[in-house]
């Protein structure tokens, strides 16, 4: 799986626009200052690369994830899931 | 500088195809969004709207007639026959080309684009109707209602998203306060329920998948609405020369540019855009009595246009009541502004606030009196209409009881 943890910090790296080496698995979202557009074309890229659905609503109080661990938890959960 | 009077409404909505059912329905808080009938729904993930159910195109078109018109065309010109009924503007001699015709639009003639397309990249059609192009462009609706009612003044469409009719109808008046034109039938119009379009919204996140539940904290995002309304503004003078039904005096227009971000709303342009509406009517904030607000129901937006009623109305904004009606009816997005301004006219007219539907729950960041769920009496002299759009492009209209 350390390979799906690479794509996805390189697809966060690359869209957010953030040096891959601050993408720690304990990083906070909140606290790397990714602009909502910018979470929105993450979650596009991270679908069309896995080919998956991710749960994600910008509108939501309830945060389907807070770190960088946490999407690439949502991400192998997903990618793990029968279609 | 002439005072500009409006004299006739029409209005095609999810919550009634005529003003006096909008309006009833909008007291009543009736809620307009429900599953979507009119396109096919396996693909899409958000299987609700605010659509125009029920609407005939046979009813009101010949149909030779119909070939040549997007259902953004015919709601346009269905609004524009009930408002013209109602104000009898003259358009005889000289009337016609003092008339101007302004349509907000968003996005023009969508059903039109995704039919032809869905035929030609989907199907391997060889070729598309020859009227896709008529049909699809922006100023097909505001070119069909100078062709019915033979006005022939200044006539475009105005696009700014989610304020385009807040922008054309600020404009128009405009346009008849300094004397370009005598009158002029203004309005939006909308019609963008289709699986192309429904595709490109969800994929921005912000579409809720229940229900629209403006300023509530349980909130989820905004739900697609469609639909027109047109009004006939014309001089005070001459509406009452001919004695004509004054139905509210459109008062002020003010519009801003937020020059930061695509999507993002923000507090200031808002604020700018308040405080511009305010100066151009000559009104005080004191002098406000109720604001129809943009109130998407996304989280952003609701937010934002809370703080920037506090920072443009001061301590007046907690003590007036402050409601969305896309709760009832959707965001219609081009149509909004014009949608809502009937639903601001109607407010002001019967001294009634619609409420805000769905609200369930207090949002600690959205801290006005909201109206929840049930319309309330109240004295309404001078009122506002709120549209902020994608793109940061805001326009506010003013209106005042004559």
């Amino acid at each position: 799986m350390a390979e799906l943890m690479d794509d996805v910090i390189d697809i966060i790296a690359e869209k957010a626009r953030i040096d891959r080496a601050k993408l720690e698995l304990t990083a906070r979202l909140d606290e790397l200052n990714i602009a909502s557009l910018d979470v929105v074309e993450i979650v596009f890229a991270l679908e069309e690369r896995f080919d998956i659905q991710m749960p994600y609503n910008a509108n939501s109080t309830q945060r389907e994830f807070e770190t960088i661990g946490d999407v690439v938890r949502a991400v192998e959960g997903l990618v793990g899931e029968p279609a | 500088m002439n005072r500009v009077a409006i004299t006739g409404v029409g209005v095609i909505s999810p919550i009634g195809q005529s003003f006096a059912t909008f309006t009833q329905n909008l007291f009543n808080g009736h809620c307009g969004i429900g599953p979507i009938t009119t396109i096919p729904t396996e693909r899409l993930l958000v299987k609700i709207a605010a659509e125009v159910v029920g609407f005939d195109p046979a009813t009101h078109f010949e149909p030779r007639r119909i070939g040549m018109l997007d259902r953004v065309a015919q709601f346009a010109l269905v609004a524009t026959r009930e408002a013209m009924a109602r104000s009898a503007l003259p358009l005889d001699g000289d009337r016609a080309e003092t008339t101007a015709c302004l349509i907000g639009t968003g996005v023009g003639g969508l059903n039109t684009l995704d039919d032809s397309f869905l035929k030609l990249y989907g199907q391997g059609a060889a070729r598309v109707h020859p009227f896709t192009i008529p049909r699809l462009m922006v100023n097909a609706a505001a070119s069909h209602i100078t062709m019915e009612f033979g006005i022939t003044g200044p006539a475009y469409s105005i696009a700014s998203a989610c304020s385009s009719a807040g922008h054309a109808i600020g404009h128009a008046f405009h346009l008849v306060r300094s004397g370009v034109v005598r009158a002029a039938v203004v309005g939006g119009a909308e019609a963008c329920i289709t699986v192309g379009t429904m595709k490109g919204w969800e994929a921005m996140r912000v579409m809720a998948p229940d229900t629209c539940r403006p300023f509530s904290k349980t909130r989820t995002g905004m739900v697609l609405g469609e639909g027109a309304a047109v009004f006939v503004l014309e001089t005070l003078d001459d509406a009452r020369a001919r004695g004509a039904e004054v139905l509210a005096e459109l008062a002020g227009a003010g519009m801003s540019s937020d020059a930061k971000d695509i999507t993002a709303p923000d507090v200031d342009g808002g604020v700018r855009a308040i405080r511009a509406a305010l100066r151009d009517a000559g009104l005080a904030a004191e002098d406000v009595d109720y604001v129809n607000a943009h109130g998407t129901g996304t989280a952003a937006n609701d937010q934002t246009e809370t703080q920037s009623l506090h920072r443009a109305l001061g301590a007046r904004a907690r003590q007036i009541p402050v409601s969305s009606s896309k709760s009832m009816f959707g965001h219609a997005l081009g149509a909004a502004g014009a949608l809502e301004l009937a639903a601001t006219v109607a407010a002001l007219r019967s001294c009634t606030v619609p409420p805000t539907v769905n609200y369930e729950e207090t949002d600690p960041l959205c801290d006005l009196d909201y109206v929840p769920n049930t319309a309330r009496s109240a004295p309404i002299r001078a009122a506002l209409s709120n549209s902020f759009a994608f793109g940061g492009l805001n326009a506010v209209l003013a209106v005042r009881a004559v």
